[in-house]
């Protein structure tokens, strides 16, 4: 168990720049999840932590210790990878016991540890197979037990279940919570895939192009995102980006968005409307989840609701919910209610939206107002 | 040309069957009747060999050429047998192959997973080395043996064929790791191993392929040269190659054609017997590098 410290870390290769000046910290005991697209620089964040890559400026801290010189092996952290890379010679047993094996730990104490952390993870009749002859779901679990098996400071997880199928993946991603629950060891997981990084992560940091966007908790980054690229990465489906105008009405303020018939749509701002006077008269982008647009049967209780009428272009039923395709004043926007809703394609229809929820990104720099 | 499982041929497709084994039998035939003429004639006594056919079985296989060729066979002025040309050859075969192959590894390892500024110009340089005819070396070659003191010795061959062989052998094992994944390197360094525990604990298990590519490809090289065993160790230390153009080059009074057949089987058997037991492997490895697994 150990805490991490990434301090202005910055890597380059030749005259690229592929981090800038990275700064993230976890605590001990802390799942935290480095998610952005591809190329964005997570995974060599990764490497970095792990000391497969080198660190050109900045600091890595391990428990408080500055360990930019030290050696992976030195390290004591354990890596699961992409690609299992489970040494294809080896039984399971010996790929679980091969890092014991360097270190010179003896071989009675090998097999404990390996037969303990084959029962936790159901893998005891898989012992004496080669990788060749396992499933991707078995070969993921090796993979983990070869980490487990360590009783390492800290877990690297990089994209570990990329490679499985839809209903494995969302299996193993809640064996990995629970194993986290249970162990509490400090983990760094690499992911694309933003439910991941929700369902699991105690914080999250958000990367795009080398640069840390936000780094927070995943209920912050969902209803606060830093900036329009986080409202945009993190949701599926993406929080609606509004082009809107801060308008003064009476004491309060309000949001303008101009309808296809060259009207104003307003919509009041009680209180959510802080700190955006200086942005009286000025372009924004009104941002609204897709959960906080309703039909008003199952409207959110308390907050501040305004209901306003859109026509519904397109009604999409995945099952447990609806996704209505709407126009508010002369934009698309997606709104999720109940699959119940009585909403209809084609048809006017008066929606509750939930100003409460709502967040103003300035235009020019898309940063949150 | 269509192949159909478990279907009828159609009268056509059975006359262009006919045709085609046919042609392969014929072209087999061909291909088969120089080792067949050797074996024939090594098996026949010389009154028959001046008196028949070349094709003819023999009338009364023996195998006193055999055994003349082995034990008392002329080499130059010797009547030695080539029996000690013979163990020459794999004096210098084995540890050349062995050298050759385990330097060629740790090359390409090197090339691949450590990889270091200017790897690939070096691994470029070392590519010329493929191309450079043996008769080029010769002259600077014996210069740097007769320093060495290695002057028609078998240590001296080796030397010559390590050098020669690397380059061939740094080829094949660098394209081979080119497609090994690196997180398998990756994950070992994280769980300890060094440089040379990667090396004998992860990628030599997974290289057997490649090996038998290298050790066959070296070995039949190695034992058919002729040039450099007769450049830099006729005499004692020559090797099976060399023995056998004495053999068949010691003037007596009669050319004993079925001694120097089955001299020639003698010098043609080790690298028939390394293909036949690891020639599965060869088609394989040689594939190996192409695709990706």
């Amino acid at each position: 168990m150990a805490s991490l410290q990434v301090n202005n870390v910055i890597k380059r290769f030749g005259d690229v720049e592929v981090l800038k000046g990275i700064d993230i910290d976890a605590q001990d005991g802390e799942f935290l999840v480095l998610v952005g697209p591809s190329g964005c620089g997570k995974s060599t964040l990764l490497n970095m932590i792990a000391g497969l890559d080198s660190i050109t400026d900045g600091e890595v801290l391990i428990d408080g210790k500055v360990v930019n010189a030290v050696h992976p092996k030195d390290r004591d952290i354990a890596m699961v990878f992409q690609s299992y890379a489970l040494y294809p010679n080896m039984t399971v047993e010996k790929n679980m016991a091969f890092g014991m094996e360097m270190r010179k730990i003896p071989k009675a104490e090998r097999d404990k540890a390996v037969m303990s952390v084959a029962k936790l993870l159901q893998i005891e009749e898989l012992l004496k197979r080669k990788p060749g002859q396992l499933s991707g779901g078995q070969r993921q679990r090796v993979a983990m037990g070869r980490a487990l098996v360590r009783d390492p400071k800290i877990f690297l997880f990089d994209e570990p279940l990329s490679n499985l199928d839809a209903k494995l993946r969302v299996e193993m991603r809640t064996e990995i919570k629970k194993l986290h629950r249970r162990l509490g060891t400090t983990i760094v997981y690499v992911t694309h895939d933003q439910i991941e990084a929700m369902t699991l992560a105690t914080r999250i940091a958000v990367m795009k192009d080398g640069i840390l966007q936000q780094f927070a908790t995943p209920q912050e980054i969902y209803d606060r995102p830093a900036n329009v690229f986080v409202a945009g990465f993190m949701g599926s489906p993406p929080m609606n980006l509004i082009p809107a105008k801060i308008a003064k009405n009476g004491d309060g303020l309000s949001v303008e968005i101009a309808t296809a018939d060259e009207r104003t749509l307003r919509l009041k701002l009680n209180g959510t409307g802080k700190g955006l006077s200086a942005h009286v008269g000025s372009d924004v982008l009104l941002g609204l989840r897709p959960e906080a647009i309703t039909d008003l049967e199952s409207s959110d209780s308390g907050g501040d609701i305004q209901e306003v009428e859109c026509s519904v272009e397109v009604t999409e039923p995945t099952g447990p919910d609806m996704l209505a395709v709407l126009l508010l004043g002369g934009i698309e926007v997606v709104s999720r209610m109940r699959s119940s809703a009585n909403v209809h394609m084609g048809e006017m229809t008066k929606f509750a939206v939930n100003m409460s929820k709502a967040v103003f990104f300035d235009t020019e720099t898309e940063e949150r107002i | 040309m269509s192949i159909q499982v478990g279907g009828q041929l159609s009268s056509t497709q059975k006359f262009w069957r006919f045709v085609l084994y046919t042609l392969l039998i014929v072209f087999a035939f061909v291909y088969m009747a120089p080792l067949y003429v050797m074996v024939v004639t090594s098996l026949k006594s010389l009154d028959e060999i001046r008196g028949g056919n070349l094709m003819m079985p023999p009338l009364d296989p023996t195998f006193d050429a055999w055994v003349k060729s082995w034990s008392y066979a002329c080499v130059g002025v010797e009547c030695t047998g080539i029996n000690k040309y013979f163990f020459n050859s794999f004096k210098m075969a084995i540890p050349a192959v062995a050298i050759s192959t385990f330097m060629g590894a740790v090359n390409g390892y090197v090339l691949t997973k450590w990889r270091f500024k200017g790897a690939d110009i070096f691994f470029g340089l070392i590519l010329f080395g493929c191309f450079i005819p043996f008769q080029i070396v010769l002259v600077p070659m014996a210069t740097i043996l007769g320093k060495l003191g290695l002057a028609q010795t078998t240590p001296g061959l080796v030397l010559v064929h390590v050098t020669y062989g690397l380059c061939f052998t740094t080829l094949f094992f660098r394209n081979y790791y080119q497609a090994f994944p690196d997180e398998l390197i990756k994950a070992a360094k994280l769980d300890g191993a060094g440089f040379f525990r990667v090396f004998w604990r992860i990628l030599l298990p997974n290289s057997l392929p490649i090996i038998v590519v290298t050790v066959i490809w070296q070995f039949t090289n190695v034992w058919n040269d002729f040039l450099f065993g007769a450049s830099f160790a006729s005499g004692d230390a020559a090797p099976m190659t060399v023995a056998l153009n004495n053999v068949v080059n010691t003037s007596t009074s009669v050319k004993e054609y079925n001694v120097d057949m089955a001299t020639a089987i003698y010098a043609a058997l080790p690298t028939l017997l390394v293909y036949v037991l690891a020639g599965r492997y060869f088609v394989r490895g040689l594939m190996a590098g192409a695709v990706k697994g």
